[in-house]
């Protein structure tokens, strides 16, 4: 079936099977192998994109139900040569092993970011009713949906500290 | 040109003499920016012209043949272009360095899960369709579940000592334990899913794969074939995690290989995560019978260690449970021994630290519990018992800083201020306890190769079939070169995963750093000799530094050396005597603060400080890394990792990450990592050591120790999950 899809920014016209998943579109049909499939199931988080600002796993929605939604992938957020400051940090602070759920870890915790500063609580949040302090015990509980094998949590919740203290108030990227 | 090296003596410490001053450094990774953005390519992430999807079916019974299947029907659905089935497909992935394919067949089913056919059609989801309507018909036969009842056992002659008398000693004791722990089935679990993409050229196959060890995979694969190596190619220049999973050349690349040979367009199979926990190796669960005994003084007199773990039939590796076991501890009465069951499960294979990761847990737990009864210090009672020489082979040891590693990691820890008995610090609901185990693991190097290019404009170029599954390779070697050869580390590229370059040791059994390390370390001794001679000085009095060589009162930039272009040098590093001659390991200390909750019985590791000695440190922040992974790869075998295989059918139960509980952020605090100062002449000429296991190896007894402290409950029955820890609490 046909469908146009807006990611980072760029019109894609399609024409895909009905059963082809976000992510698999983004993969297989866009060439934005960036997100990446470790489980198919939302179980994950490598394959964490933007839908419309906010976090989502990309395996679990279909690709047809998102004509017209606004999706950044982390092909959207920086490259090599531009790196946003999480992906620097992330550099920096060795948050990652293989890489291979760094760019779902890296989405994920520009959205949380901002979910953080809009005053959402977590299940260890203090008061439902905010503003969020940024614990160590808040990024590790926002970021649980991110598994990482190699287990470079230290780092990766470093990193997310020090790109939060150095981008408050900006803008997640489009 | 190439040099060879063989580890036959110590070699001069020539890193601690170099200029540049990027050894050691904690550089960033030099992939980072393409990890981080998304633009590293791994195996799947293929687009290749004509590529088809192909998707494995498993076997749904746990012993039999297939005697049929509705093929017909599955190739008359839309996009579907073959269903295959095949006598060269593989029942489970190779063991780690097998270099030929292992038991192969289609058609007799030895575990539930076996790959055993593939659907590829133009499409992913009109494959997965075809996949899941294909429907299999066997004739069933009994199959062996249960390690503990199983018909079939071997004993390894292998693993089995009998020393002084274990029993005499047990007998005299002034304090002794007996105990056995048991650790369940395990998984790798790497991120990526293992997934392969095979493309002809006439009778040549490229394979985009997964893979921790390239050399041996390419001999793998072309034999699984039959057809020679130098038809084969396998790029893997990103692996997203391997842990011993991605060791051998495993059923989806055969049977793509198959697939688009036969239908003349490059096919490409993901496995899925299902198909990962079920089809990939996996860590055999283990039932350890621990017997230490000691004298008055706190001597080991006796060590007995005695395992069972199970495997396929027809495998050889058996989980070497005992390994360190052989070296930490002396004891003059000692015995050791497995038994390997022969059952149909999964292939059981080298998970991260194969032998350290379980068999630390038992022995670890155990001194801890001798330590207890003998009302000694935990730390103090394990430094009684350090040997002089190997207890078992008489040698001397290589560099061990282990006594060093347990006092300086209690000094950070604050291990004075713990209280040593049981159930006696509290935070609210929460009891409180401190605990310790000792990090060890065997140190080995393997052979390996390859080549450094230095160009004139002072840029270089190392090129190996060398792998980085995260474990930093492309950081270490490029540091190696630039230190040796005195060029900034942007002046050096490195290229890896591609069978096309030089073989290397591959990544495994922590030997990769070493081995692959000192392979462009030999080359670049060479280079350093070449470039001496144009210079004009003795290799000893060369500086090289920012692409200028000094010495002799003379002074050159590389251009001028190299006027004639550039040098290419390929170094060959292999083990030598120093591998039999001395005991070589890397070692370490865990410290451990956990709370467990007095009313559910939860466990939360509060704090975790591990203290590590491997010689060199290469790259002190990967390096960093590999431990604070492996000592969380310890927190979940400590408290939630558990592989459950179905007792009826032997299917595997919890085979996605809903089911199969590995760390999550939450569940780890912020990870302390201390490196001590090291060199080990006797281990390589770079003077390093495996440091990508030891993470793993004894951590996960540190936090169950912390648990007895905070408690007064001696969980042996790996995880301690609550249900375990509560029957020990006091109401």
């Amino acid at each position: 079936m046909r469908m146009e899809l807006l990611v980072n920014g760029d019109r894609h016209a399609l024409d895909l099977d009905p059963r082809t998943t976000l992510l698999d579109a983004l993969r297989d049909h866009l060439g934005l192998t960036g997100s990446k499939k470790g489980c198919d199931h939302g179980q994950c988080g490598a394959c964490t994109v933007l839908l419309n600002g906010r976090r989502i796993n990309a395996c679990l929605t279909l690709a047809a139900m998102h004509h017209g939604d606004e999706i950044t992938t982390i092909e959207g957020i920086g490259s090599p040569d531009a790196l946003h400051p999480l992906q620097a940090a992330f550099v920096t602070h060795d948050g990652y092993q293989c890489g291979y759920c760094t760019p779902g870890q890296i989405v994920s915790a520009a959205a949380m970011l901002e979910e953080a500063r809009a005053g959402w609580p977590s299940h260890v949040s203090v008061t439902l009713d905010g503003p969020v302090e940024l614990t160590d015990a808040e990024i590790s509980e926002r970021m649980s949906g991110n598994l990482c094998r190699c287990a470079a949590y230290t780092g990766i919740n470093t990193a997310i500290r020090e790109a939060a203290e150095k981008t408050n108030g900006d803008e997640v990227p489009e | 040109m190439s040099t060879s090296f063989r580890m036959d003596a110590p070699y001069p410490r020539v890193l601690d003499r170099t200029a540049q001053g990027v050894i050691h450094r904690p550089l960033d990774r030099p992939e980072g920016p393409l990890k981080v953005t998304g633009r590293a390519t791994y195996a799947a992430e293929q687009a290749l012209e004509g590529q088809v999807e192909g998707v494995l079916v498993r076997a749904t019974v746990a012993r039999g043949r297939v005697t049929g299947m509705n093929d017909a029907l599955v190739r008359a659905m839309p996009g579907v272009l073959g269903v295959f089935a095949d006598a060269r497909f593989l029942r489970n992935p190779a063991q780690g360095g097998a270099g030929e394919a292992p038991v192969q067949g289609s058609t007799e089913v030895f575990y539930h899960g076996q790959p055993v056919a593939l659907v590829v059609a133009e499409t992913f989801e009109q494959a997965r369709h075809g996949a899941a309507a294909l429907a299999l018909r066997y004739e069933e036969a009994e199959a062996q579940l249960d390690p503990e009842t199983a018909e079939s056992v071997d004993r390894p002659d292998k693993r089995k000592l009998d020393q002084g008398d274990l029993d005499a000693a047990m007998a005299d004791a002034h304090a002794k334990v007996d105990v056995t722990y048991t650790t369940p089935p395990h998984h790798s679990a790497a991120m990526e899913l293992h997934a392969s993409v095979a493309e002809w050229t006439g009778d040549r196959l490229t394979l985009h794969g997964s893979f921790q060890m390239l050399k041996y995979n390419k001999a793998e694969l072309a034999d699984a074939l039959g057809i020679p190596r130098e038809r084969v190619r396998i790029l893997s220049p990103y692996v997203g995690g391997g842990f011993g999973s991605k060791l051998g050349i495993s059923p989806e690349a055969v049977a793509a290989a198959i697939a688009a040979h036969e239908l003349g367009r490059p096919v490409r199979v993901v496995m899925t995560r299902q198909q990962v926990f079920g089809m990939t190796t996996h860590r055999t669960s283990t039932r350890q019978r621990m017997r230490l005994a000691a004298d008055a003084e706190g001597h080991l007199t006796a060590v007995g260690h005695e395992d069972r773990v199970y495997n396929l039939p027809g495998e050889s590796f058996s989980e070497p449970t005992a390994q360190s076991t052989h070296f930490l501890y002396s004891g003059v009465n000692r015995r050791l021994g497995q038994e390997v069951a022969r059952v149909n499960r999964t292939c059981a294979g080298s998970v991260r630290a194969p032998g350290e990761a379980v068999g630390m847990l038992a022995l670890e737990g155990a001194m801890d519990e001798l330590a207890h009864e003998l009302g000694l210090d935990p730390i103090a009672f394990r430094k009684r018992n350090i040997p002089d020489r190997h207890p078992e082979k008489d040698i001397p040891y290589s560099a061990r800083r282990f006594a060093d590693c347990m006092d300086e990691g209690a000094r950070l820890f604050g291990w004075d201020a713990r209280n040593p008995t049981p159930g006696q610090l509290h935070d609210g609901e929460w009891l409180i306890g401190h605990g310790m185990a000792a990090a060890a693991r065997v140190n080995m190097v393997s052979a390996s190769q390859a080549r450094v290019i230095l160009r004139p404009e002072g840029t270089a170029l190392v090129e190996t079939d060398m792998t980085d599954i995260g474990t930093g390779t492309y950081a270490i070697l490029g540091q190696i070169a630039a230190e040796m050869l005195g060029l900034p580390i942007a002046a050096v590229e490195v290229r890896l995963g591609d069978t096309d370059l030089p073989p290397a040791a591959g990544s495994g059994g922590s030997h990769g750093a070493s081995s692959a390390g000192s392979s462009v370390f030999v080359a670049c001794e060479s280079l350093r000799t070449t470039l001496a001679e144009r210079l004009g000085c003795a290799p000893d009095d060369l500086t090289l530094k920012d692409g200028i060589a000094t010495g002799a009162n003379r002074r050159a930039k590389f251009a001028e050396l190299l006027s004639d272009g550039a040098l290419s040098e390929e170094g060959h590093f292999e083990p030598g005597r120093t591998k039999k001659e001395v005991s070589q390991a890397s070692y370490g200390a865990f410290f451990a603060e956990v709370g467990v909750n007095r009313i559910t019985g939860e466990t939360r590791v509060r704090r975790m400080l591990g203290t590590f000695a491997a010689g060199r440190i290469l790259n002190e922040k990967t390096a960093r890394s590999q431990c604070q992974g492996g000592m969380i790869w310890g927190i979940g075998a400590a408290l939630t990792e558990e592989l459950a295989f179905d007792p009826r059918d032997g299917h595997v139960v919890n085979q996605d990450l809903a089911e199969y509980h590995l760390p999550v952020n939450l569940d780890c605090p912020q990870i302390e990592v201390q490196l001590l100062e090291e060199r080990d002449d006797m281990a390589c000429p770079i003077q390093s050591k495996g440091i990508g296991e030891l993470g793993i190896s004894g951590a996960g007894a540190a936090v169950v120790n912390a648990i007895y402290n905070a408690t007064g409950a001696r969980v042996r029955d790996y995880p301690a999950t609550l249900d375990k820890i509560l029957g020990g609490l006091d109401d």
